[in-house]
């Protein structure tokens, strides 16, 4: 077995992609000033979050998502062994690297974490009925940025005699730079509570595996786990709006075969149009919601693509036609948690343990609401949004011939774009012609050919030397990441052939056949009966889950959004097996032990 | 329903002193959810009216007149007397009809003819001055056939006049005729898979895990640790297996066929399949928590899988006793004292103390 991976400096471009470090930011590159400390850390592929190659716009989330993260642990709260961490960018593949706090320091760093994580515990329901309405303000903020053409004269009143003293030449500069900073901020807000709530969680967990060093981590998360959780509403919704389309007896405009057809009908008659009023008032804000991690243009969003969410309701409808419920059985979910909180409760031996379990069961069910809902707020309403306003002002470099679709501007850097808005703004201010249309299609089309080629490559999951145990917390929480995955990445440990080992994400056994699903659009291939194998599942994909026996992924963690949602779902899930979609194919039979952990192939 | 038969499912603790210590005992386990292999007690009642039909009150008394307590060789031969009159006496009629009717109705109920049957004296409860003799009554096993039963029916309540009973009983000036025992008749366990289940994992002493080792044929391969068991580890709430380890199990112990224990080798194919289902696992595992609650404290638990009775209830108890290793660590060596008092003090000794998320 190796005892470290490769270099980050020995891993070949891919054909094709030759040069393709000029797509991002120098900071986030492996470079030679930084490679003594770059090639003796250990660097992990981050799959759950960005399992595809980033273009270079959508490098911002990445960067800005691990700097906020990054700057919580080490500036604002001092987390006693874990500063922040560090991020590059490799054959357009994240990666990542945790580091450690200067144990010098840790002392100094207790008292601070202490003082302020203390006060976010201590008054948590006040901080987060607060960050909920900070973060509607932000979104709100980004809906009210407009991106028009530039006008060929400004307006009389509105501009010119209102003494505003700008015009829109500095606005559409002033609203990029409003979606890169409200970008910024809205992902500081992320981190403002995340860390916290997981740290929470953790003492509970630990504190369950002392007491009962053998309990499933399952069990754990289903004491803690909410009822009511707005990952759930949007699928909450489509059940809603399913129901409402049977009751209105307008349910057979879904066999139309197209969502054109299917509306046409629909408006037809005033029971359809009071269907589509009740859709359009699910859709803000609950449609916001990203087919994929979020973090990509591509991924499609069911409000701007209404076939994914169309789709789902026309099998929900189907299942109400065959009598079957799709009422989440709340009262019994509920009575369910109970039962698991009281036994484990009774079977704690002292009266002080069994006090200290009720505290900290406290704490975490206090906790854990951020933990469950942010990612609906965060990943896909507020990206949602920004997405949005970004394809506006790539249509509108589109009609002023910058080129040719709205998405190209994604091929654009952060920073790029505002040079191409100055070239814009300059041109029509002089007047001149813009430089833009002659610069900028070559860059993309090379950019898109990169792109492409990168994402041929197979990302490796580890690269540089792993420590010996890994220790710090939230790799492991988030990512899945530890000493067992680390050695079965590296061919170690005790592999078994045709075996693939993950975290026990959800429990349960099951046997069927596979079906590789590599891309969001692709979900609606999956038979009844099958079992989804995906680099990460998305919680958008939860109708689905309705007709699948269990989920195998590449990476993910205990309290990844795919294995969150597979426990609502009471799913068998097997997260983070590093190759799960490269060593199983679409119509193998496989086991998966969720409750272990393990996935066998076993044709 | 008849004062002669008390089967265990209709047992009530108004039948306890009808029923002696043994079959309460059954009884109780039955109506707790605690499965033991089917059968019934035959009474004090059923004994009495024997006993008064035969008149054998006075010829023990005239057996016992002037014992020389000190005298073993005349205590023998005096006890052996009685114990002669009792086996060939005639049982009263309605109690023998009875006995063999419901003999015939445990062979019903395991699907096959003279199904072989333990047949054990259950002699008086507690209080009684007898209680301290429990273990030398005689127990029969491997009975077969309603003629059989009836047989050792007689010699278990002959087993009430052993010398040293006997000789107590003169002493302290107790009279025989009222001494009064009942006798348990059981369906014999024929395993198709046994085993042993502790209501914790005895690796760690968590409280929460059902260990359960088990094997094929007779728990004894188990219990002796002649072979290497199959060994599950389950979550007593989520009732999930966590733990499944398949061995190679060479051999078994069988019923041989003239009702003795044999041992056997296993062909490769069984020596190496699981020796019990995932439903018989959660099963067991379900049977141990019972046992656990019923008895208050922790078990080590003796489990059969009876091949006579029907699936969804072919697990039975076999013994259940208190575990002694983990139960007597005091509660304080649980190692949470770094998690209680200030919330912070602990959240932070977390981040700081490495993870042990997986095993």
């Amino acid at each position: 077995m190796a005892d470290r991976f490769p270099s980050p400096f020995d891993i070949e471009t891919p054909e094709g992609a030759e040069g393709w470090q000029e797509m991002y930011v120098y900071s986030s590159l492996f470079s030679e000033h930084r490679r003594k400390s770059e090639d003796t850390t250990f660097w992990f592929q981050d799959g759950v979050h960005w399992p595809n190659v980033l273009t270079p716009w959508d490098a911002t989330f990445f960067e800005y998502a691990l700097a906020s993260l990054s700057q919580y642990n080490t500036r604002h709260l001092q987390v006693p062994p874990a500063d922040g961490i560090a991020f590059r960018i490799l054959n357009g593949y994240g990666y990542l690297s945790p580091v450690p706090a200067d144990p010098a320091k840790i002392e100094e760093r207790v008292a601070n974490f202490t003082d302020r994580a203390g006060h976010y515990f201590m008054n948590w329901d006040d901080l987060y009925s607060n960050w909920m309405v900070k973060i509607r303000d932000l979104i709100g903020e980004l809906e009210a940025i407009k991106f028009t053409a530039l006008p060929d004269i400004e307006d009389a009143d509105t501009v010119v005699k209102s003494g505003a003293g700008v015009g829109s030449g500095f606005q559409i500069q002033e609203s990029y730079h409003r979606i890169v900073s409200l970008g910024l901020k809205l992902w500081n807000y992320h981190f403002e509570f995340l860390n916290l709530g997981y740290a929470a969680y953790l003492d509970f967990f630990m504190f369950c595996k002392t007491v009962f060093p053998s309990i499933p981590d399952q069990a754990i998360a289903k004491m803690v786990a909410g009822v009511d959780v707005d990952l759930f509403r949007p699928d909450d919704e489509l059940k809603r709006l399913a129901r409402k389309a049977v009751d209105l007896g307008v349910a057979e405009a879904f066999d139309a075969g197209d969502v054109h057809s299917t509306c046409e009908i629909l408006k037809g008659s005033v029971d359809g149009q009071a269907w589509i009023a009740s859709f359009e008032e699910s859709a803000e804000p609950w449609f916001n919601f990203s087919t994929g991690s979020g973090f990509y243009h591509r991924d499609k969003i069911w409000i701007e693509n209404i076939e994914v969410p169309f789709e789902f309701i026309r099998s929900y409808i189907e299942n109400l036609k065959d009598g079957k419920d799709l009422n989440r059985p709340i009262e019994a979910i509920r009575a369910e948690r109970d039962r698991v909180v009281n036994e484990y409760t009774e079977l704690i031996a002292t009266d002080e343990d069994r006090e200290t379990f009720q505290a900290k069961l406290g704490l975490a069910r206090t906790v854990f609401p951020y933990v469950e809902n942010h990612n609906f707020y965060v990943e896909h309403w507020a990206h949602s949004v920004i997405w949005r306003k970004m394809r506006e002002l790539g249509a509108i470099m589109v009609e002023q011939g910058f080129w040719e679709e709205s998405d190209d501007i994604f091929y654009l850097k952060r920073v790029e774009v505002e040079e191409m808005l100055w070239d814009y703004y300059v041109s029509w201010a002089t007047p001149e012609a813009p430089a833009g249309p002659g610069y900028w299609p070559p860059i993309i089309a090379d950019r898109r050919r990169k792109c492409a080629a990168l994402a041929k490559w197979k990302p490796l999951p580890g690269l540089g030397e792993p420590p010996e145990v890994i220790t710090e917390p939230f790799t492991v929480m988030l990512w899945g990441i530890t000493s067992d995955s680390v050695n079965a990445w590296l061919g170690g440990g005790d592999q078994v052939e045709g075996e693939l080992r993950g975290m026990a994400a959800s429990p349960g056994l099951v046997e069927g056949l596979a079906r590789v699903i590599l891309s969001p659009e692709d979900i609606g291939q999956m038979q009844e009966g099958e079992i989804l194998v995906a680099p990460l599942t998305a919680p958008s994909w939860a109708p689905i889950f309705g007709r699948i026996q269990a989920t195998v992924t590449d990476s993910g963690g205990m309290m990844s959004h795919a294995a969150i949602v597979c426990r609502e779902y009471g799913l068998p899930a097997v997260t983070g097996t590093g190759f799960a979609t490269a060593k199983i194919q679409t119509g193998q039979r496989i086991r998966v032990d969720g409750t272990n952990g393990v996935v066998t192939i076993l044709d | 329903m008849s004062k002669n038969v008390v089967w265990f499912d209709n047992y009530t603790p108004d039948h306890k002193s009808e029923v002696g210590g043994k079959g309460a005992s059954l009884g109780e386990m039955t109506g707790a959810g605690l499965p033991v292999p089917p059968g019934f007690t035959l009474t004090c009642t059923a004994f009495r009216t024997s006993k008064e039909q035969c008149q054998l009150d006075a010829d023990v008394a005239r057996l016992l007149f002037e014992l020389d307590t000190d005298n073993t060789d005349m205590v023998t031969e005096r006890c052996l007397g009685i114990r002669a009159a009792f086996n060939k006496m005639e049982m009263a009629a309605s109690v023998e009809v009875e006995l063999r009717r419901e003999y015939q109705e445990l062979c019903r109920i395991s699907g096959t003819t003279d199904i072989p049957v333990a047949v054990r004296s259950s002699a008086t409860c507690e209080d009684s001055p007898d209680a301290s003799f429990a273990g030398e009554h005689d127990t029969y096993l491997w009975v077969r056939g309603g003629d059989a039963v009836v047989d050792a029916v007689r010699r278990c309540w002959a087993s009430l006049f052993t010398d040293r009973a006997t000789c107590y009983r003169v002493k302290m000036g107790y009279e025989h005729r009222f001494v009064e025992m009942s006798v348990v008749v059981q369906k014999m366990v024929r395993p198709v898979s046994a085993g042993v289940a502790f209501t914790l994992n005895p690796i760690n002493g968590d409280r929460s895990q059902v260990c359960i080792d088990s094997a094929w044929g007779f728990g004894e391969s188990v219990v002796s640790g002649e072979v290497t068991p199959d060994n599950y580890l389950i979550d007593k709430v989520l009732m999930e297996i966590g733990k499944r380890k398949v061995s190679i199990k060479e051999m078994e112990f069988k019923l041989s066929d003239h009702d003795s224990v044999e041992r056997a080798e296993l062909d490769e194919e069984r020596a190496k399949s699981p020796s019990v289902t995932d439903a018989q696992i959660k099963a067991i595992a379900k049977l141990a928590k019972a046992a656990e609650k019923h008895y208050g404290c922790p078990q080590d638990i003796e489990w059969a899988v009876d091949a006579d009775l029907p699936e969804e209830n072919n697990i039975v108890l076999l013994q259940s006793r208190p575990e002694t290793v983990w139960s007597k660590k005091t509660s304080n060596s649980t190692g949470t004292s770094h998690f209680s008092g200030d919330f912070m003090a602990s959240i932070v000794s977390t981040l700081m103390n490495p993870l042990h998320t997986k095993k």
